[in-house]
C-alpha cells in the first residue's frame, strides 16, 4: 500500500472542492486548511469515504475562540486515517455571535458527545444534533465558559482577596 | 501491657453507690464517643482518610470504627476533596437525609475553600451549601491534622445542649441555607 502524502492530500481535496479550501498549512508536519461551514460535512464525509485517505477515525471536535476576530470561533476536527497511518486537521470559522454549524453525527456517531462539549463549553450550536445538551458542566451554569467574555474564576472566592495580603 | 484509658465522667455529685449529674452531660459524652462518620471522599484527602482509618492511626480508637454509608444512620458528615459545582446537589442531599443531631467536618483546602480549584465549576468551599462545624486546612492534611479535627467535633458534641437544635437560632441559619 502506497504511503499517501500531505500534497496529495491536498491536490485530491482541491479538485474536489476548489477554492472553499483554504489556509493550507503543515505546522509540525501536521496538515492543517481551513474550510467554510456550507461543504464542512461534504469535506469530512469525503475523507472519510475516499479511498485515498481513508480518514476513519474522528479523534476530536473543539473550538477555539479569538474575539478580536469577525469570525471569532473556530470549531476544529481531526481525523485520523488508521489505515494511511497520517492525520489531518480542519478549521472552520464561524460567527461568534450565533454561532451554527451542521453537525458531524450523519458522518461519525462518535461527534455526539463531542458537539455536546463543544456546545457546552463554547455555545456551538450544531444544527441537527440529535441531543444537543450540556454534557460536563451544570445545567443551570447560564453561560459557556471557555468564552474569554467569562472569568475563569469563581466570584464567590473570598480567601484571595487582596486586603486579606494587605494589597 | 499498654494503660487502658477510660473517658472522664463529667463533673457531678458523686456518693455511695449514686452519681448525679446533668442528663445533657452524659449524653454528649456517650453521642461523642460513638459518632458514625459518613466519609464522602472525592479525592487525595479521602485517601488521607483511609490512612487514618488503618491500623497506624485507628480511627476506631476514638468511636468511630463502624463508619456508616447510609445517610440514615450517620452523625458526621465528613466531606474530603473537591466538590464540583454539579456534585453539590448530591451533597445536599446526603445532608438532608441526615438525621439530627448531625454535624459536618470539611477536610482539607478544597472542601473548605475550594483550595487550588478557583474555577467556574468547582465548589468554592462546601460552606456554601450546607453548614460546616469544623473545618480542616491541608491539602491533603496529614492523618494527625484529621484526628484533630474530630477531636474538635467531639468537643462541640460534648458541650452541645440537647435543646439546641430546636432554637430559633439554629433554625435560622438552617433557613439560610434554604433547608426547611
Amino acid at each position: 500500500m502506497a504511503e499517501v502524502t500531505n500534497q496529495d492530500l491536498i491536490t485530491l481535496l482541491s479538485e474536489k472542492f476548489g477554492d472553499k479550501i483554504i489556509g493550507v498549512n503543515e505546522p509540525y508536519g501536521l496538515l492543517t486548511f481551513e474550510t467554510t461551514k456550507d461543504v464542512i460535512i461534504d469535506v469530512l464525509k469525503f475523507l472519510k469515504e475516499s479511498e485515498v485517505a481513508n480518514f476513519n477515525f474522528l479523534t476530536d471536535i473543539t473550538a477555539v475562540h479569538y474575539p478580536e476576530k469577525r469570525h471569532g470561533i473556530a470549531v476544529v476536527y481531526h481525523l485520523h486515517s488508521m489505515v494511511k497511518k497520517i492525520r489531518i486537521r480542519i478549521k472552520v470559522y464561524i460567527d461568534s455571535q450565533n454561532p451554527s454549524i451542521p453537525t458531524a453525527t450523519t458522518v461519525w456517531n462518535a461527534a455526539n458527545w463531542m458537539e455536546r462539549e463543544t456546545y457546552d463549553f463554547f455555545g456551538v450550536k450544531f444544527e441537527g444534533h440529535p441531543d444537543l445538551r450540556r454534557i460536563l458542566n451544570m445545567d443551570d451554569l447560564g453561560v459557556f465558559p471557555m468564552l474569554k467574555q467569562y472569568p475563569l474564576e469563581d466570584p464567590n472566592r473570598v480567601d484571595k482577596k487582596d486586603e486579606y495580603f494587605g494589597r | 501491657m499498654s494503660d487502658i484509658n477510660i473517658v472522664e465522667a463529667p463533673p457531678g455529685i458523686e456518693g455511695s453507690g449514686f452519681f448525679a449529674t446533668s442528663l445533657d452531660k452524659v449524653i454528649g459524652l456517650a453521642r461523642s464517643h460513638s459518632l458514625w462518620p459518613l466519609p464522602f471522599a472525592t479525592s487525595c484527602c479521602g485517601i488521607e482518610f483511609m490512612a487514618t482509618m488503618g491500623s497506624h492511626y485507628d480511627f476506631g480508637r476514638f468511636g468511630s470504627e463502624r463508619l456508616s454509608f447510609s445517610p440514615r444512620q450517620a452523625d458526621l458528615l465528613m466531606v474530603m476533596g473537591t466538590i464540583a459545582k454539579k456534585m453539590s446537589p448530591v451533597l445536599k442531599q446526603v445532608y438532608l437525609q441526615m438525621a439530627e443531631p448531625r454535624w459536618v467536618i470539611a477536610v482539607g483546602a478544597c472542601a473548605s475553600s475550594g483550595g487550588i480549584f478557583d474555577t467556574y465549576s468547582v465548589l468554592q468551599g462546601i460552606d456554601e451549601i450546607i453548614p460546616v462545624d469544623v473545618y480542616v486546612p491541608g491539602c491533603p492534611p496529614r492523618p494527625e491534622a484529621i484526628l484533630d479535627g474530630f477531636g474538635k467535633i467531639q468537643e462541640l458534641v460534648k458541650n452541645e445542649s440537647s435543646r439546641r437544635r430546636n432554637s430559633d437560632q439554629y433554625k435560622e441559619m438552617l433557613a439560610s441555607y434554604g433547608i426547611l
